[in-house]
């Protein structure tokens, strides 16, 4: 019997474990309990932190001394690192260091299975998968759970795991594979923008109704350290009862608080270079560093015009080898805040290059800085997404974009108020341009924790202690079905894309793909190629697009694939089957081939080694 | 073993090594298992044989690592976190005479930055008085002289009223981080070789 609802958040560069016991009559308000997570902090040495940092190092097996990687509940183990110690020596070490695995696991372009991280080890490493760096992290936080709450195993509570909500069917399901090899079989998913909504849901207690009434859409920005994550969340009044509903999610953007560190560094480093002072990887580093605290500073005191760095050498000379540098409030506002944060009109586009390649060398990162020129293309997209919905749970039309009514504000790069308050401004004058009100900012969010906490709440409240966000898939998915044309050499004949899940499918429910049969090879694999839509909201199972390539909306995503089990020993025998899908109650999906007028029932499973 | 000297091995002298093996024994595995490993018989050494020296020098027996130094383990550590993060010995141990101000600024920046980390980290410090430096303070008949000390006209019996000149520090709790019991706490910080 469960005690605790747990909350894991598994974030690109930090993870976090917050609980709530079930017995509670009400929410924790701002007293929350997060577990302290043991790790390694240096040799031998163990600490224990709120957030564990998502970094895996493989040490080499004289690296270290005998028994000095040991954590308390493992003494002997040798073999990995997790955690802080991890990031600070993997940092001079990189070729053994495992970093933003989480992105990997949402990167359709490699075998997400297979050993390949760290991406330039040298041969004696024994490199592992995306999906087994998540499960190391997540086997860390249980063992540092078991050994604190000896008589309450984590894999006995109710467990929530956060991914982004622009992770596709595939990167869910991997998610869900990698808590299971860590020990962790029975954890539902929660979209991290909503978990964020939780934990400001919790902390306002009943407080919430009056910050947020029916006809609000709150805007959920997400900048963690690796992604930029966006959501739209209604509330509407049904039948006298406040509802929220998640709206729409954004794409899957490789853009975070990191990326703006490393930006601050570049600039700093490049009037380094000019005079003439070079440093190397591991000054970089602490450069690195310097800039996000001086960035820390600067933003706290405006009064400040700059921040003097020092960056010190490796030397055991302190003085001598520390190289002075600074940073300015003209270079903070110029490479973060009109950076990373510019002032565009709505109507502008990321730039992207959309890349074609099949096997994508490197991770898929945001070409473009711009946060708000993706929220732009994000808020356009979905308005005309909308428009065309019978049903639009907000009104769009006549508007240029969505018009958000409030926005909360979650991830460590919005530890700088300067950072909300422009992109509530940029916002604000897009609304006003077009004839909207100003949107508000949901305040009194804890921006590094936000996402465990609010998971630990919503498994809570699912319990029908509170009020839970609606709004299922958030995606449409589809099937592609070859075009029966005559064949013609060196030319595909063209794919059409047959809806078999719609968006918005709760938790909990099927769709059954209308009469649109399928012959099945007993004995032989059979795959499809698989797309999705973040957009497409009004398909319908059983609606079928011509030639996908044609549809910019559409994204393809892993293949599914099944083999047919050879039963009746009639190996050869075509078999007739309709397709239905389901959306399970833990958050993932899955696809059926249901034999036509037989008791044959077949799972189709997202192949997520490669997208060919 | 350090060698005994007779006044060492009095019996008050054994009572105090039994009494401290007894709790080392119960809180310190390591130390439980050589302690468990002296109780054993001693191996019966045959009496030397006269032999006559070999011609050939055998090879020198590899020295045994020195016990590591466990007595003053914490402070070592603590001394080690402030290293790490805060470079605090290359910057004691540097000599300040060639370097100009603002050099010695710069770097004390990196120590003051690293430093103060790890105190924040491994230290909860709080003023032992509460009021501000320059105020009045009220020293009470029963006042804990550990904490307080007392400068100037110190005359007569408490209470004594004064000024506050300095806060005082305390540190209301200590989180040192637990240490393989493995390594050497002598080694403040290894030496880096880059490959």
């Amino acid at each position: 019997m469960a005690q605790y609802s747990i909350g894991i958040d598994l974030g690109t560069t930090n993870c976090a474990l917050s609980y709530f016991p079930l017995t509670a009559a009400a929410g924790r308000g701002a007293a929350q309990s997060t577990l302290a997570i043991p790790q390694l902090t240096a040799v031998g040495a163990v600490a224990e932190r709120p957030l564990l940092p998502s970094f895996l190092y493989l040490p080499n097996e004289r690296e270290f001394p005998a028994g000095s990687l040991g954590v308390p509940w493992d003494p002997p183990r040798a073999d990995r690192i997790v955690g802080e110690f991890a990031r600070a020596h993997g940092s001079k070490v990189p070729t053994r260091l495992v970093a933003s695995a989480k992105s990997w696991l949402g990167h359709t372009g490699v075998d997400r299975s297979g050993a390949i991280l760290p991406w330039q080890a040298p041969p004696d490493v024994a490199r592992v998968s995306p999906l087994a760096a998540a499960a190391h992290y997540l086997a860390h936080l249980r063992e540092a759970w078991d050994h604190q709450f000896p008589g309450e195993p984590l894999a006995g509570q109710e467990i929530v795991l956060t991914v982004p909500a622009s992770f596709d069917a595939a990167a869910r399901e991997l998610t869900l594979q990698a808590a299971r090899q860590a020990g962790l079989p029975a954890a539902t998913l929660l979209e991290e923008p909503q978990a964020a909504f939780y934990a400001w849901l919790e902390r306002m207690g009943e407080g919430f109704r009056k910050q947020v009434q029916p006809g609000d859409l709150v805007l959920v920005v997400d900048v963690g350290g690796g992604t930029t994550d966006f959501s739209l969340i209604a509330v509407t009044d049904q039948e006298g009862t406040l509802a929220l509903t998640r709206v729409a999610v954004g794409d899957h953007i490789l853009l975070g608080g990191d990326n703006m560190d490393l930006a601050l560094a570049h600039q700093v480093n490049q009037r380094l270079t000019a005079a003439g002072r070079k440093l190397d990887a591991w000054q970089f580093n602490a450069l690195t560093y310097a800039c996000r605290q001086a960035k820390e500073n600067l933003f706290a005191q405006p009064h400040l015009e700059k921040q003097s760095l020092s960056i010190p050498g490796r030397g055991s000379s302190l003085v001598g080898g520390t190289i002075p540098a600074e940073l300015t409030r003209e270079e903070l506002s110029r490479v973060l805040t009109e950076g990373f944060f510019p002032r565009v009109a709505v109507t502008e586009v990321p730039q992207t290059a959309r890349r074609t390649g099949l096997a994508q060398m490197a991770l898929p990162y945001a070409q473009d800085a711009g946060v708000t020129r993706h929220l732009a293309a994000f808020l356009t997209r979905q308005a005309r997404a909308l428009a065309g919905a019978p049903d639009a749970p907000v009104p769009v039309a006549g508007r240029a974009f969505v018009h958000p009514t409030a926005v909360l504000f979650n991830g460590g790069a919005f530890k700088a108020a300067v950072l909300q308050e422009r992109v509530l401004a940029v916002l604000n004058d897009w609304l006003a341009a077009d004839g909207g009100a100003p949107a508000r900012e949901l305040a009194g969010a804890d921006l590094d924790l936000a996402v465990a906490r609010g998971a630990a709440y919503y498994g809570w409240a699912r319990h029908g202690h509170g009020l839970r966000i609606r709004g299922g898939t958030a995606r449409a998915y589809y099937v592609g079905v070859e075009t029966a044309m005559p064949a013609v050499p060196g030319i595909d004949p063209p794919l059409n894309a047959l809806c078999v899940a719609p968006f918005g499918m709760e938790e909990g429910t099927r769709a059954d793909v209308p009469p649109q049969e399928f012959g099945l090879v007993v004995g032989e694999p059979t795959r499809f190629r698989f797309f999705a839509s973040s957009v497409r909201r009004d398909d319908r199972p059983g609606d079928l697009l011509e030639d996908a390539a044609a549809h910019p909306d559409l994204e393809e995503v892993a293949p599914i694939e099944t083999a047919l089990a050879d039963v009746g020993g009639d190996a050869g025998r075509l078999v007739p089957v309709q397709l239905q899908a389901v959306v399970t109650e833990l958050g993932t999906l899955e696809l059926r081939c249901l034999e036509r007028g037989g008791p044959g029932q077949w799972q189709l499973e997202l192949n997520v080694r490669m997208k060919e | 073993m350090e060698p005994t000297t007779a006044s060492e091995t009095s019996w008050l002298a054994r009572l105090r090594t039994a009494l401290a093996c007894f709790g080392r024994i119960l809180s310190n595995p390591e130390f439980s298992r050589r302690a468990a490993a002296l109780l054993q018989p001693a191996p019966v050494t045959p009496p030397p044989a006269r032999v006559t020296p070999p011609v050939a020098t055998p090879a020198p027996a590899p020295v045994p690592p020195p016990p590591p130094e466990r007595v003053h383990a914490s402070a070592l550590l603590l001394l080690s976190l402030l290293q790490r993060e805060g470079r605090l010995v290359d910057f004691l141990q540097e000599d300040m005479g060639a370097y100009s101000d603002a050099d010695i600024g710069g770097a004390a920046r990196v120590v003051h930055a690293g430093c103060r980390k790890v105190l924040a980290e491994c230290l909860t410090l709080e003023p032992a008085l509460p009021e501000a430096e320059g105020a009045t303070v009220h020293v009470p008949a029963g006042f804990d002289a550990q904490r307080i000390r007392l400068t100037g006209n110190v005359a007569g019996q408490p209470p004594f009223r004064g000024t506050l000149k300095h806060h005082g520090w305390v540190a209301t709790s200590v989180r040192l981080p637990a240490v393989a019991t493995a390594l050497d706490p002598r080694v403040v910080a290894a030496a880096e070789v880059e490959l």
